[in-house]
């Protein structure tokens, strides 16, 4: 078992948690983020980025 | 706060949030620093961010970017665990964002019961653990693994076979063990919520993710909580213990 500093986090457990948990206020948000998937548009940012670092070692 | 100005708001907590000198004036997001505004006999934590980067269009296609998403997303951060260190806090989600206090303020009055219910959940030192489960290897992986042209073709269709079944049942009791871990856990905790196991590409690591869970613990349970995830040896298994992090995973305003 690995036990992870806090300093390290990961942006992954963090996204985790920013973009899954934490209260949402739907409909009284100014900023609509309604019909916008954050966890979505988050993985595909990582992951595309992911992606170019792989394509940079060949 | 001026027209081309929004309210980037972190997380409400007690009224008495908006006195601790130790909170007000931390650097935001976009660096902008940290204030307090109060309403409804509740506090939120605020700072002033602009339009041209956190209004609607902008927002949309910065989250894409992920140096941006990872800045923000670490600033936001900084905040929530800076104010849960000291306060019972709820984290609202990234890029929860008001055209101006008064916005904040309406929200605060509107919903201040579902928000004390929200504070009366998580007081008295509940903080939140992260556990992942990742699939180890099955054993028998390597020697199974017949050489090309090793054979008759049907004796090495049948290793085949055999081999994928083997991989099967390993998969099978994984989850099993993950299953158990997790009641196992949930027994030590006040509550439990399960996330979506993470995408392989994105955890650098070679296993799949069968469990990806959080735990909201007593602080005085917090060592029996660690011990046990320690404790836990199931071969099929490998652990990861993340935390203690702020109660992101159960700050709703809609359970009862």
């Amino acid at each position: 078992m690995t036990v992870a500093a806090s300093e390290e986090l990961a942006l992954v457990d963090l996204l985790d948690r920013l973009l899954a948990g934490g209260v949402v206020l739907t409909g009284d948000v100014t900023i609509s983020l309604a019909g916008v998937d954050l966890v979505h548009i988050s993985l595909r940012a990582l992951i595309s980025s992911v992606d170019k670092l792989a394509e940079q070692q060949p | 706060m001026k027209d081309d100005e929004l309210a980037y708001t972190y997380l409400v907590g007690d009224a008495e949030l908006s006195h601790d000198a130790e909170l007000l004036g931390l650097p935001g997001v976009g660096r902008g620093p940290v204030r307090a505004l109060s309403a409804g006999g509740l506090a939120a934590l605020v700072s002033t961010v602009e339009a041209r980067t956190f209004g609607e269009e902008a927002l949309k296609e910065n989250l894409e970017r992920l140096p941006w998403l990872e800045e923000t997303a670490r600033a936001h951060h900084a905040v929530v665990e800076a104010a849960s260190r000291r306060h019972p806090v709820v984290p609202l989600r990234l890029a929860t964002i008001y055209i101006d206090d008064h916005g904040v303020c309406d929200v605060l009055e509107r919903n201040a019961t579902g928000f004390r219910d929200a504070l009366d959940r998580i007081r008295g030192g509940r903080r939140e653990w992260g556990v992942k489960a990742y699939l180890t290897p099955a054993p028998s992986d390597d020697i199974s693994a017949a050489p090309e042209g090793a054979g008759p073709g049907a004796s090495y269709l049948a290793q085949r076979r055999a081999a994928r079944d083997r991989s099967d049942a390993w998969r099978r009791a994984a989850m099993d063990a993950a299953e158990d871990l997790h009641w196992h856990l949930a027994a030590g905790a006040v509550a439990s919520r399960l996330h979506t196991p993470q995408d392989p590409r994105l955890t650098g690591r070679g296993g799949e993710m069968v469990l990806n869970a959080a735990y909201l613990v007593e602080d005085r349970d917090a060592e029996r909580f660690r011990q046990a995830v320690a404790a836990w040896n199931d071969q099929h298994l490998q652990l990861e213990l993340t935390g203690p992090w702020a109660p992101y995973s159960f700050a709703t305003l809609d359970e009862s």
